[in-house]
């Protein structure tokens, strides 16, 4: 079975149609990628299956259980949680901060601290940055913090949206290689992306969104090879 | 002696604005609305002191009364009249809040009447040293809201409820996928909110003992003139809001030539400050990084 399953999912907002009956799996240990223009309802759909935008039909069934109608922070608490476009840090709250609101459903205070020094561990500038408020660190930090965030939650699955938008190309490289780095330890990620020959690279599996609706899916290798992707998606 | 006795009255009678002032403001930053019916909460609070004191005769029994009574009902008024509204235009809560506080004023009126009733809570004297003399119940209202002041920062910097509310009121979908329960946090708000209004209502009957069903209709106007000047939003802006205002009110009675129009120099302080500030004293602009 698989983790996380999308069967027909349609949103409306107002009259108009963002999901036209959307299907996909993302299973465990996969790296899983929606790639689309803009207004392809990529956003949308990660916002949906997370409980922020409610659907108007299908399901979202999520290790075993149907979380279509299950409000948002009840999903987090079951394993599934996402870093939201734009990053959306808490820019008021410090580094820390950020970290122990990201950890908000770990009752366990000595768990908690060790999940802050795991993330600590991983993205070292935070570690420097740690009382720092987080509305001051540069747009790459940012979105370590961001993820780090959303790790403390310890996910199953990690919806991630768009996390390589506004950085540097440097930056970029290294947010693959975090995303990559997470699946290997453990974490199942289902990312979305326009950056699609980075992510197709790193993606098992990949799906492309558009208008609302999916129209090609495979590995990542055969969509990156695909011609229909190429000429839409990889400027060539 | 007579300036030290006026800065004392005005931090006295600017403490119980903060008091209110944080109602507003805290409902403001973490619900996104404008709670118009936050004063009348306050006029519930006294007729609940009253009537615990006609029948047990005990201003704190009644104090603890209150408090407890506004906490339901600031929780009750939230979860039937503005949580359906939870995503609807920012024009219907409005109108719907200032629809609760005509229903609350209505309702107080056909219960106990237009008459006024006196509630007399204690009369404690004067506190006098030399040419001071200042009314102990002066003293009470500045040690106590100052106590709750300093109490509340604390729990907002340092308890994860508290740090749970700074997240909701800088971004409520964010604070979901934290797994925070938007509508929980929004529920402890109004509870903390209304308290506050229960403790404002007592200061202000330990001043002046008239209750009526407006009581609270202009202190919270002024309140929310503080809160606005603070910078909406902001609990340290509240806090300073309400003081500033408290003081000014003080030093402007005192003066007999301005003192019939204390009222609007309070609210043409709010106009200079919001042409200078538009965000208020402490208000943020907010900034977005790429």
């Amino acid at each position: 079975m698989a983790l996380l399953e999308v069967k027909d999912l349609q949103v409306y907002y107002g009259v108009i149609q963002a999901l036209k009956g959307i299907s996909f799996e993302v299973n465990e240990g996969e790296i899983v990628t929606l790639i689309g223009a803009n207004g392809a309802g990529k956003t949308t759909t990660m916002q949906s299956i997370i409980g922020l935008i409610p659907s108007s039909h299908g399901t979202v069934m999520f290790d075993g259980q149907d979380i279509t109608k299950v409000p948002c922070h009840k999903i987090v608490h079951a394993g599934l949680t996402q870093v939201p476009e734009g990053r959306r840090i808490f820019q008021e709250l410090t580094v820390y901060e950020n970290l122990l609101m990201g950890g908000f459903s770990q009752k366990d205070q000595t768990l908690l601290k060790k999940d802050i020094e795991n993330i600590y561990e991983r993205f070292p500038r935070l570690a420097e940055r740690k009382n720092q408020i987080a509305g001051t660190l540069s747009g790459g930090e940012q979105q370590m913090l961001a993820i780090g965030r959303a790790m403390m939650s310890r996910p199953k699955l990690l919806l991630l949206d768009e996390p390589s938008m506004g950085l540097s190309p440097l930056l970029v490289d290294q947010v693959f290689e975090i995303i990559k780095q997470l699946r290997d330890d453990g974490t199942t990620i289902l990312l979305v992306e326009q950056n699609a020959g980075k992510s197709l690279a790193i993606s098992d599996r990949a799906y492309v969104l558009e208008l609302g609706e999916i129209v090609l899916s495979g590995t990542g290798a055969e969509l990156a090879a695909s011609d229909e992707v190429k000429k839409a998606y990889l400027g060539g | 002696m007579e300036i030290i006795e006026t800065l004392i009255n005005g931090l006295s009678s600017g403490g119980t604005y903060a008091m209110i002032a944080l109602g507003y403001t805290m409902v403001y930053g973490i619900a996104k609305m404008l709670n118009f019916a936050h004063g009348d909460i306050i006029m519930v609070g006294g007729y609940m002191l009253y009537v615990t004191m006609i029948t047990a005769g005990n201003p704190m029994l009644g104090l603890i009364a209150a408090v407890i009574f506004c906490v339901l009902l600031g929780i009750t008024v939230e979860k039937i009249a503005y949580k359906p509204l939870r995503g609807a235009s920012p024009l219907a809560v409005l109108i719907t809040a200032i629809g609760v506080s005509y229903l609350l004023q209505s309702t107080a009126q056909m219960i106990f009447g237009t008459a006024p009733k006196m509630v007399i809570i204690a009369d404690m004297g004067n506190f006098e040293v030399g040419a001071l003399k200042i009314p102990y119940y002066t003293i009470v209202t500045l040690v106590c809201s100052f106590v709750i002041m300093i109490a509340l920062t604390m729990f907002v910097k340092t308890t994860k409820i508290g740090r749970a509310m700074v997240a909701v009121s800088e971004d409520r979908g964010a604070a979901q996928l934290m797994g925070i329960n938007v509508n929980g946090i929004i529920m402890i708000t109004f509870a903390i909110g209304s308290a506050l209004a229960a403790f404002a209502g007592f200061f202000m009957l330990m001043k002046a003992p008239s209750l009526s069903n407006t009581l609270g209709a202009m202190p919270g106007i002024k309140a929310f003139t503080a809160a606005v000047i603070g910078g909406i939003g902001s609990i340290p802006g509240a806090m300073c809001g309400g003081i500033l205002l408290g003081v000014v009110e003080a030093i402007s009675f005192k003066i007999p030539v301005i003192a019939p129009y204390t009222d609007a120099i309070e609210f043409m302080i709010l106009i200079l400050i919001l042409l200078v500030r538009p965000t208020g004293i402490m208000g943020k602009v907010r900034r977005e990084k790429v």
